[in-house]
């Protein structure tokens, strides 16, 4: 057993774990967060993507071990005093998820991708998230609610500089 | 609550389910976790045909955190010792399974006490086919032979998943292997290995229908066209795999089984009568539910353990598929090799169509194996009229993971045969593809009519659809900038598909259920329950998992109401909520269990109307309902609201002679006839001649689902049904090896495309109510499915057929279509075989293409 720390969504939390406990498991299973999601524990798809340092990663790829001393963000730390991230937001205006299983996993990868490449293009986003399935939606909806992200963000530039 | 003036049916409104979703808070099975909840791992053969000739589970039971451990022969008398409840009564089958059983591994004991002939084989089967079907017995854990690889045999109890998994490693099975069978046609063949030797055959029945005179249909006419299809088997891949808990209640001696599933009600009987758990003792709990596509409308042997495993140790077990188990043991789809011959004369009018299907069953039946295709048969004529048809289907046993519903379930197969030769049927008569489907079409019609199936269609207007997708594309540009290509020799060839399809939804009416063999019981329930505050609960027998049904059914009971949807709590996928019901599939849940919604709360109108009668001291004829108030007619200051009745109604002071108290209503809808949506769909393809990649540059669909509660929600169906049919086109397809290994067994290897491999779609609508209900609802959750595998494969075959090429299979993968182009230009083989994994070494002369060639 190893003893690790992690911030998770802005509480400290210590644990003893084996090394090769997956961070998928001990987010789940030690820390109780539900909204992480397992969908192949194989790194193909995405529907357990949180961020690390604020870049994104999928949890199932990593070891908790490796996590040790890290920050990590779940769907549940985007959220501000009840107010949701504007990715949130627009996944629920644009009808960018049905089951919604893929959905936290697909609205981190989101807001990775945007952090690095505010101005992506559609196909960019397309490719950016390339990595996290959706079996539901045709992504179609996903991508356009990435995109009403960006306009947001460009309108809030707009105002900001006016 | 509100009172709403306004309509909320035909609006998008937004998702009340997303909240739980985006941020991370919804109940899925994977996140129950019960005190002393223990978790159970499978062992699952490695082979896909064996005898079983010893198992040895006992430095198994030796490792850290082991509690137990399971072999198919311990857990026998779990379903011998407990009398099984009435099956007819449960399922609705009323034919002994008794005389079908011819199969290898029926157990050796009777246990006469109960009643039961040990005989009688076991299995999930629900739908039979056919007085002559072979059911094999099925086992939740194989004991004496293994059928398919991913068969479960063993099963693991621990303190932890990891450890359950370890622990796995330490049993010993020794296996004999057997002579596998994975090939379809070579399955029907004189000698081929079987994969029920006990049966002397692979043929699981032979399933006929005929109508008209398909002799002298053939024998008169100008022209005939023969298609040779393959249907891929498809993995569902819902994003959530398959999991359950199950909990003992210590209180009433029942349990209650959370599982991941699209049937809970259908689960709850099956398994009630699979483990003789009397059905009052069960409850049956399908939380969140991430993803099904068929493959979850289905009982597991998964779930059946999972209960035995509660009763017999008396504490909560959970079991969570991985991903690689949802690939070996979750029901995959299709898997058919089609034949498909049409008479026409020669103007391109049809005369008659016959079809041939070999349809791949796998190792064993689940819930709705066998009636798969026979969901196909009735389709196969499609949105064409003509007299004379005849189908034949032959189920064939395969050492393969078992087939059942996947998203479209025999009618996508149905729209690809007919919607292909539709085309072969252009090129042979020279019409254009669009022209050869109009003069076929029936009349728009709005009333019910007959098919060459012998079924009726509840409605349908085809030119409509056709006509507008023509528009809506610009059909006549698209030939223009194809000619201009073709001519200059550009190596990406413009292609354009289309797809005409109708489908058969809103299963069922019970009556016609029986009839094919699936018992029965096609009706849906809702109750409609208005509480003492005037806010509203609908209670359905529906179990939605990403369609939408908490705010549709929301809307359509607001609108009956005269309330808001936010007024409205929509409960479901608990049988102890709602105790009757019949599930999510088959495009059922608008077209027969949100039409119970609307009926249901029109009855609670109806008693809320005698109340404010008898409260505002008028006659009821004189009652008006507008916007949630009761008003007498000529008098609209004399009225109540629905709140002051659901007040009245619950307080019960003063309520009309005998009436009893609360406005609280149920509706049981069956359906007098399917629905029958339908569209029209045009891909537009740019086929790269030197690399075989194609790319799907538009896609339109014209889809006609009668009136849309939601159209938000309906084109968010067709988008994901649309991509899964794309997926199925030129993607996915599940391959065994000969020795029935799955070798697409992961993420990795079996192409789910992921968003660049995906197009954005042109939607619109007509509308065309259906006569099989009051709404006029058709249902929509299949539609993209059925009708763009078609559109996308007559696409990429109309951009290569100036190359001559007729026809490629799908998935119309790179390779698949470079081999085609080489194929056409008299390649040696050798070419092929030297590059199939890489990139094509040699690529197309344009300039060598004009004017095609042959294959």
């Amino acid at each position: 057993m190893r003893r690790i720390q992690m911030t998770v969504d802005g509480n400290a939390h210590v644990a003893e774990v084996e090394p090769r406990l997956l961070l998928l498991h001990h987010l789940r299973e030690n820390l109780g967060i539900g909204g992480v999601h397992p969908g192949c524990n194989t790194t193909s798809c995405g529907a357990c993507t949180v961020h690390i340092d604020g870049e994104s990663v999928k949890s199932c790829t990593i070891l908790a071990v490796q996590a040790d001393g890290h920050e990590i963000t779940t769907v549940r730390g985007i959220t501000e005093n009840g107010v949701w991230h504007p990715m949130q937001q627009a996944f629920h205006e644009a009808h960018g998820l049905q089951c919604g299983y893929c959905t936290p996993g697909m609205i981190m990868a989101s807001i990775s991708l945007l952090k690095e490449n505010p101005d992506a293009t559609e196909q960019e986003i397309r490719e950016g998230l390339e990595g996290n399935l959706c079996r539901c939606t045709g992504y179609e909806n996903i991508v356009k609610a990435v995109q009403l992200v960006q306009q947001h963000e460009d309108e809030m530039a707009q105002h900001a500089a006016s | 609550m509100t009172q709403a003036p306004e309509k909320f049916v035909g609006g998008g409104v937004p998702r009340k389910e997303d909240p739980a979703l985006v941020t991370g808070r919804a109940n899925w099975t994977d996140n129950i976790k019960l005190p002393g909840m223990l978790h159970a791992v499978f062992m699952r053969s490695p082979y896909a045909h064996a005898k079983i000739t010893s198992i040895d589970v006992s430095a198994a039971k030796e490792q850290p955190g082991v509690v137990a451990v399971f072999t198919g022969e311990d857990l026998l008398d779990e379903y011998e010792k407990h009398p099984r409840e009435n099956p007819a009564a449960v399922t609705g089958y009323d034919v002994s399974l008794h005389d079908r059983t011819q199969g290898h591994s029926v157990t050796g004991e009777t246990d006469g006490a109960d009643g039961q002939d040990s005989d009688e084989p076991r299995s999930f089967v629900s739908w039979i086919v056919h007085d002559e079907l072979k059911i094999p017995h099925h086992d939740p854990l194989a004991h004496d032979e293994v059928n398919f690889a991913g068969e479960p045999v063993a099963v693991v109890v621990a303190s932890d998943r990891y450890k359950a998994q370890d622990a796995i490693e330490f049993i010993e099975v020794d296996y004999e292997p057997m002579d596998v069978v994975t090939d379809l046609e070579e399955a029907m063949t004189e000698g081929s290995p079987l994969a029920h030797e006990g049966f002397g055959t692979n043929e699981a029945y032979t399933w006929d229908l005929a109508t008209g005179d398909i002799d002298e249909a053939f024998s008169k006419a100008d022209v005939t066209v023969k298609g040779h299809y393959l249907q891929p088997r498809l993995i569902p891949n819902a994003i959530e795999t398959r999991g359950v808990v199950a909990n003992p209640d210590p209180v009433n001696g029942g349990f209650t089984v959370y599982t991941s599933t699209q049937v809970p009600h259908i689960t709850k009987a099956v398994l009630s009568s699979y483990l003789g758990v009397p059905e009052q003792k069960l409850r049956l709990v399908a939380p969140d539910v991430g993803g099904g596509f068929g493959s979850k409308l289905n009982v597991y042997a998964e779930e059946v353990i999972a209960l035995v495993l509660a009763r017999r140790m008396g504490v909560p077990i959970k079991w969570i598929e991985d991903r690689s188990e949802n690939y070996l043991a979750t029901i995959h789809g299709r898997g058919q090799v089609q034949d498909i011959e049409v008479a026409a004369d020669s103007e391109g009018k049809i005369l008659g169509m016959k079809v041939n299907l070999l349809a791949d069953m796998g190792a064993y039946l689940h819930l709705n194996t066998a009636g798969i295709p026979l969901l196909g048969a009735f389709m196969y004529p499609g949105v064409y009229t003509f007299p004379a048809y005849s189908f034949e289907c032959i189920g064939v046993y395969t050492n393969k993971t078992p087939t059942d519903a996947y998203r479209g379930a025999g009618r996508p197969e149905a729209a690809y045969a007919v919607e292909r030769i539709m085309d072969a049927l252009a090129a042979e008569t020279g019409l254009d593809p669009a022209e050869v489907r109009r003069r076929n079409f029936y009349e728009p019609f709005d009333e019910p009519t007959d098919t060459p199936a012998g079924i009726q269609y509840d409605s349908g207007n085809y030119q409509l659809t056709l006509d507008r997708v023509l528009e809506l594309a610009d059909y006549e540009g698209l030939r223009e900038e194809q000619r201009r290509r073709r001519e200059s020799g550009d190596p990406v060839q413009l292609g354009i598909g289309f797809s005409t399809y109708t489908e058969i939804c809103g299963l069922a009416p019970s009556q016609v259920l029986s009839a094919l063999g699936a018992g029965g019981a096609g009706w849906e329930m809702a109750k409609v329950q208005m509480l003492a505050s005037g806010n509203v609960e609908v209670i359905t027998g529906t179990t939605p998992h990403g369609q939408g049904h908490v705010t549709s059914w929301s809307q359509i009971a607001a609108d009956v109401l005269g309330v808001t949807p936010d007024d409205v709590e929509v409960l479901h996928g608990d049988t102890a909520i709602a105790p009757y019901g019949r599930d999510t599939y088959g495009s059922r849940s608008l077209p027969v269990g949100g039409v119970a919604v609307h009926l249901a709360a029109q009855k609670v109108v109806e008693k809320a109307k005698k109340i404010a009668a008898h409260m505002l001291e008028a006659a009821e004829d004189d009652i008006e309902f507008e916007g949630g108030t009761f008003s007498v007619t000529g008098s609209p200051d004399q009225n109540v609201t629905m709140t002051d009745v659901a007040g009245a109604a619950y307080m019960a002071n003063n309520l009309p002679e005998g009436m009893q108290p609360v406005l609280s209503e149920e509706y049981f809808f069956d359906p007098p006839n399917f629905t029958f949506p339908f569209g029209a769909h045009i891909c537009v393809t740019e086929v790269d001649t030197e690399t075989g990649f194609v790319k799907i540059r538009d896609y339109f669909g014209v889809d006609d689902c009668g009136p849309i509660i939601n159209p938000t929600i309906v084109d968010g169906q067709l988008h994901g049904g649309i991509a899964q049919g794309v997926a199925q086109a030129l993607y996915e397809e599940a391959v065994y090896d000969e020795e029935g290994n799955l070798t697409t067994g992961s993420m990795v290897d079996y192409l789910i495309p992921g968003a660049p491999e995906l197009p954005n779609y042109t939607l619109e609508r007509t509308v065309t109510p259906s006569t099989s209900n009051e709404m006029g609802v058709k249902g929509v959750g299949e539609a993209g499915t059925i009708g763009a595998p078609p559109a996308v494969i007559n696409s990429v075959v109309d951009a290569l057929s100036p190359y001559g090429i007729t026809h490629v299979d799908m998935p119309a993968s790179p390779w698949k279509v470079w081999q085609a182009i080489q194929d056409a230009q008299g390649q040696e083989a050798g070419t092929r075989d030297a590059d199939r994994s890489g990139r094509p070494a040699q690529a197309v002369d344009s300039t060598d293409t004009e004017g095609g060639s042959t294959s």
